[in-house]
C-alpha cells in the first residue's frame, strides 16, 4: 500500500456522526410523516442556499478528516516498508502546492513581491533596499510590473470560463431531471427554473452553486501561480490556512452536540417523566452547572486538561495527535457545559406530553416506562432536539474564536479561525497594515455561520409548531402578481 | 413575599455548595497542587524542594480534606478545602498566586467593569426593543423582510470583527477616540464610548430578531384582535397592548443578567485595555492563576443565583397573574 491510514479520535467520531446522519436520513425517507417537514425545509429558498454552501464546507471538512501517513521511498530491495512520521490528510494532498510553496514573510494577495523592503547585496558590492520578488507568487512573470495585470485578467477569465462550464453542465442535468419527471421539454424546464416556478427552489440553488463554482474555479486557476489571499508572517499561504480551519470549526460545531445530546435527552426526559426526586436531582445538577459562568467553567476545565497533557507528554507522541486530543477535550468540555439549555426545554415539553390522554392510556395498559419513553415521548420531542442542534452549531463556531482568544481554545499548532485571528489581530496596528489574514478568517467564518443560520432558520420554521403562530401574518412579499386584483 | 425570598435563599445554599465542591474537585483533586506548582515553576528541571517551597508559600501544603496530624476541629479547618474553598462563603478570597489580595482587586476593578457593562446593557435593550417594534409594526413588508435579513447577517458576524473593525475605523483611521485605555472622571467618556457602541451593535442582530418573534407572537393573540375590533389605532394597539405584554418575557430574560454585569465582558475589556474584572479574569486564565479563577467562578455563581431570584421577583412585579408560592 502506498500509504497507511491513520484514524485520529476526532476522525473516528466524525465518521460515526456521518453514519448517524445517513442512517437517520434513510429512516426519514421511509416514514411519510417525517418526510413532510423536511420537504418544507427543501422548499425554503434561503434554507437550500444555506445547505448548498454548508455542503461545500462539509466536503472540505471530510476530505480533511481522512488522515494517512505517506510511504517513504526507502530504496531497500528487500521491500521493507517505512511510513512518514507526519500525518497528512487527503485535503493536504490536494493542496500540496499551497502547503509547500511558502514565502519568507508577509505578502499581499496576488502579489509578486514581499510586503516589506529588504536589503539586497548588488553585484558591485553596493547595497540597495527594495521589495524582493516572491519565491513562488508570480514567479513565472518576466517583467512583473507590466505583465501582472494582464496575466491576472487572463487567468481570471479562464477560471470563470471553467466555472461556467461546470455550472452549465450541472444546470443542464438539473433541467433534464425536471423535464423527465414533469414530462415536458427541456426548454420549458429551463424557463421554469429561470422564473422560479419550480416546486423546489432550483433557481436559488443554481445561483448559489454558480457563485460558489465561479469563486472556486477562479481561485483554483490563480492559486497555481499566486497566493490568492496572500501569505502570513511566516510566509504560509493564507488560503491554505483558511481551508484547513474549516475542519476545526465543523468538528467543534458538530461533535460538541454529539457529547451534549445524551446528557440533555436522557436527563431532560427523565426529569419530566419521573418527576419527584429524580426531577429535583436533575434540576439541581443543571442549576449548579448553569450558575458557573460558562467561559470560566470552560477555561478551568481546559486549563486542567492542559496541565494533564504537560505532565503526561508520553501519552501524545506526535504534535498532531496532541492537538487532536485537545480538540476532542474541548468538544467534550463544551458539550458538558452546554447541555443545560436543551435539557430544560426537554423537561418542560415532557411534563406537558405526559399529561396527554394517549400517555395515560399507555400507562393504563401497563406499558413499561422504558417503552413509553422510547415510543411515545422521544419521537414527540425530537423536533426540539433537532432545532437545538442546528441552532447551536453557528454559536459554537463563533464561540471557538472567542475561546482561542482567551487562550483556552484549540491547540495553538492547530489551524482554526480562532488561532488565525489571534495571530493576526496585532497586524492591524502594524504600519502598513496587514489585513488579509483577518479578512480571510472573518470572511470564511461569515460564510459558514451565515449558511448555518439560514439552514437552521429553515429547519426551525419547518419543525417548530410555534412558528405557525407568527407565520400567517407574513404576507408573500416576493411576488406581487395580479396587479389589478382588488380585495 | 418575604417567606418566599427566604426560602429561595435557602435553596441557593446547596447550589453554592455544589459549585464549591465542583471547583474544589476540579482544581485540587483532578489536578493536584504538585501539578500546579510544576506549572507555575516551569515543567522541566524543577526540584522537589522548589515545589514544596511553592506550596508552603501559597498555602497548598496542607492535606486536602482531612488533617490527620491535627486534633479536634483543626483536623477539618487546617486543610486546603477549608482554607481555600469554605472561606469563599464569607467572601474571603485570599491572595492570588502572585501574592495580591483578590478582594481588593475585585473592589477596585468593579467600577470600570460597570462603566462599560451597564451602558451596553441599557442602551442595547432600548435599541433592540425599538428595532423589534419597528419590524413588528411594518410586519410583512419589505422593511420587515430586509430588517430580518440584516439581523441574520449581523448575527453571523463574529463579535471580534466588530471590535477589531471598530478600533481600526474609529481610532486608527478617523482618530476620534483613543484605541484603548481607561481613565476616571469625565475622561472616562472618551474611553468608554467606542466599546459601548460596539457592544450595542454586536448585540443588535440576535436581540432584535428574538424580540421581534416575541412581539409577533403577542400580536397573534386574541386580545389584540379584540383591541383592533374595538377600533383602536394600530399604534395604540402596538404600544399600549403588545409592547406591555411583550415586555414580560423580555424583562424577565434581561433581569437574570443584571447581577452578572459586575463580572464585565472578557473580550471587550481586554481589547480596549479597560482594567475591569473581565480583563482581570482573562489575565488570570492566561497566567494560569487558579486562585483568581476559583474566586471568579464562585462570585459568578453567587451573582447568577441572585439574578434568578430577581427574575422570580420581577415576574410578580410586571405580571400580576403570577403569584409566588
Amino acid at each position: 500500500m502506498p500509504f497507511e491510514a491513520v484514524i485520529l479520535w476526532t476522525d473516528a467520531l466524525v465518521y460515526v456522526l456521518i453514519a448517524c446522519v445517513v442512517v437517520s436520513a434513510i429512516y426519514v425517507r421511509r416514514h411519510e410523516h417525517l418526510r413532510e417537514p423536511w420537504r418544507r425545509v427543501g422548499r425554503s429558498a434561503s434554507g437550500m442556499v444555506g445547505l448548498v454552501v454548508l455542503t461545500v464546507f462539509v466536503i472540505i471538512g471530510v476530505l480533511d478528516s481522512l488522515h494517512f501517513r505517506a510511504r517513504l521511498a526507502t530504496g531497500d530491495p528487500r521491500g521493507s516498508v517505512a511510513y512518514a512520521v507526519e500525518i497528512t490528510s487527503v485535503l493536504d494532498r490536494l493542496l500540496r502546492q499551497l502547503k509547500v510553496q511558502s514565502e519568507k514573510t508577509y505578502s499581499a494577495p496576488l502579489a509578486y513581491q514581499l510586503y516589506s523592503r529588504e536589503t539586497i547585496d548588488l553585484p558591485d558590492a553596493r547595497q540597495s533596499r527594495e521589495y524582493p520578488r516572491l519565491r513562488y507568487g508570480g514567479a513565472h512573470l518576466k517583467k512583473p510590473d507590466q505583465e501582472r495585470n494582464s496575466d491576472l485578467a487572463r487567468r481570471t477569465i479562464a477560471g470563470a470560463a471553467l466555472g461556467l462550464v461546470f455550472w452549465l453542465v450541472i444546470g443542464t442535468l438539473v433541467c433534464a431531471g425536471i423535464a423527465r419527471t414533469s414530462g415536458e421539454g427541456i426548454d420549458r424546464a429551463w424557463r421554469g427554473v429561470l422564473h422560479g416556478e419550480t416546486s423546489w427552489p432550483w433557481r436559488a440553488i443554481l445561483v448559489a452553486l454558480g457563485a460558489l463554482l465561479l469563486t472556486a474555479c477562479i481561485a483554483y486557476v490563480l492559486a497555481g501561480r499566486y497566493h490568492v489571499l496572500g501569505t502570513n508572517k511566516v510566509g504560509q499561504d493564507v488560503l491554505y490556512q483558511a481551508l484547513k480551519s474549516i475542519r476545526t470549526a465543523l468538528v467543534i460545531g458538530t461533535l460538541t452536540t454529539l457529547v451534549m445530546l445524551p446528557f440533555a435527552v436522557l436527563l431532560g426526559i427523565a426529569a419530566g417523566y419521573f418527576k419527584g426526586w429524580v426531577d429535583d436531582v436533575i434540576q439541581y445538577i443543571y442549576t449548579t452547572l448553569n450558575s458557573i459562568p460558562s467561559v470560566l467553567l470552560i477555561a478551568a476545565a481546559v486549563l486542567l486538561v492542559q496541565v494533564y497533557m504537560d505532565t503526561h507528554p508520553s501519552l501524545f507522541p506526535t504534535a498532531v495527535e496532541r492537538a487532536d486530543r485537545r480538540l476532542l477535550m474541548l468538544c467534550a468540555i463544551l458539550g458538558v457545559t452546554n447541555w443545560t439549555g436543551l435539557c430544560r426545554l426537554l423537561r418542560g415539553e415532557t411534563l406537558k406530553i405526559r399529561e396527554l390522554d394517549y400517555m395515560q392510556a399507555a400507562q393504563a395498559f401497563g406499558v413499561s416506562h422504558m417503552r413509553i419513553i422510547l415510543r411515545h415521548i422521544l419521537p414527540n420531542v425530537m423536533h426540539i432536539v433537532l432545532i437545538a442542534v442546528v441552532m447551536e452549531f453557528s454559536s459554537l463556531v463563533l464561540a471557538e474564536v472567542v475561546l482561542s482568544y482567551v487562550g483556552v481554545g484549540v491547540d495553538p499548532s492547530m489551524m482554526s479561525f480562532g488561532t488565525m485571528i489571534n495571530a493576526a489581530r496585532l497586524e492591524m496596528a502594524r504600519e502598513p497594515i496587514v489585513w488579509w489574514s483577518l479578512a480571510a478568517a472573518f470572511g470564511f467564518m461569515f460564510a459558514l455561520v451565515l449558511a448555518a443560520n439560514l439552514f437552521a432558520d429553515a429547519v426551525r420554521d419547518a419543525f417548530d409548531p410555534r412558528v405557525a403562530m407568527t407565520k400567517p401574518l407574513r404576507l408573500r412579499v416576493v411576488k406581487p402578481r395580479a396587479a389589478g386584483a382588488t380585495p | 413575599m418575604i417567606a418566599y425570598i427566604v426560602r429561595r435563599v435557602c435553596y441557593a445554599i446547596p447550589i453554592l455548595i455544589g459549585v464549591n465542591v465542583l471547583t474544589f474537585w476540579l482544581f485540587f483533586v483532578v489536578n493536584t497542587p504538585e501539578d500546579m506548582a510544576r506549572m507555575q515553576l516551569g515543567t522541566k528541571r524543577v526540584t522537589p524542594e522548589a515545589i514544596e517551597r511553592w506550596k508552603v508559600e501559597h498555602g497548598y501544603d496542607k492535606p486536602l480534606i482531612w488533617n490527620n496530624h491535627a486534633s479536634g476541629i483543626a483536623s477539618v479547618t487546617a486543610t486546603v478545602f477549608y482554607e481555600k474553598s469554605v472561606r469563599l462563603f464569607a467572601f474571603d478570597f485570599g491572595n492570588a498566586d502572585d501574592g495580591r489580595d483578590i478582594a481588593h482587586e475585585i473592589s477596585t476593578r468593579m467600577g470600570p467593569s460597570l462603566a462599560l457593562a451597564v451602558p451596553v446593557f441599557i442602551i442595547g435593550l432600548a435599541v433592540n426593543i425599538t428595532f423589534a417594534l419597528l419590524m413588528a409594526f411594518f410586519r410583512a413588508t419589505y422593511l420587515d423582510f430586509w430588517g430580518v435579513v440584516l439581523c441574520v447577517g449581523m448575527m453571523s458576524i463574529s463579535g471580534l470583527f466588530y471590535i477589531i473593525g471598530g478600533q481600526y475605523l474609529v481610532s486608527k483611521l478617523l482618530h476620534l477616540v483613543p484605541i484603548s485605555g481607561f481613565a476616571g472622571g469625565t475622561d472616562m467618556f472618551k474611553f468608554v464610548i467606542l466599546p459601548v457602541t460596539i457592544g450595542v451593535i454586536g448585540g443588535i442582530g440576535a436581540g432584535s430578531r428574538w424580540y421581534r418573534t416575541l412581539f409577533l407572537e403577542e400580536i397573534g393573540k386574541d386580545y389584540v384582535r379584540t383591541a383592533r375590533a374595538k377600533g383602536l389605532r394600530e399604534s395604540t394597539v402596538l404600544f399600549g397592548h403588545v409592547l406591555k405584554n411583550g415586555m414580560i418575557p423580555i424583562l424577565t430574560g434581561a433581569v437574570v443578567v443584571i447581577p452578572s454585569l459586575f463580572l464585565g465582558s472578557l473580550v471587550m475589556e481586554s481589547f480596549f485595555g479597560i482594567p475591569g474584572l473581565g480583563s482581570y479574569t482573562i489575565d488570570a486564565i492566561q497566567a494560569q492563576d487558579f486562585a483568581v479563577v476559583r474566586s471568579m467562578v464562585f462570585l459568578g455563581a453567587v451573582l447568577y443565583i441572585v439574578g434568578l431570584l430577581l427574575t422570580d421577583i420581577s415576574y410578580t412585579l410586571v405580571d400580576p397573574r403570577v403569584r409566588l408560592s
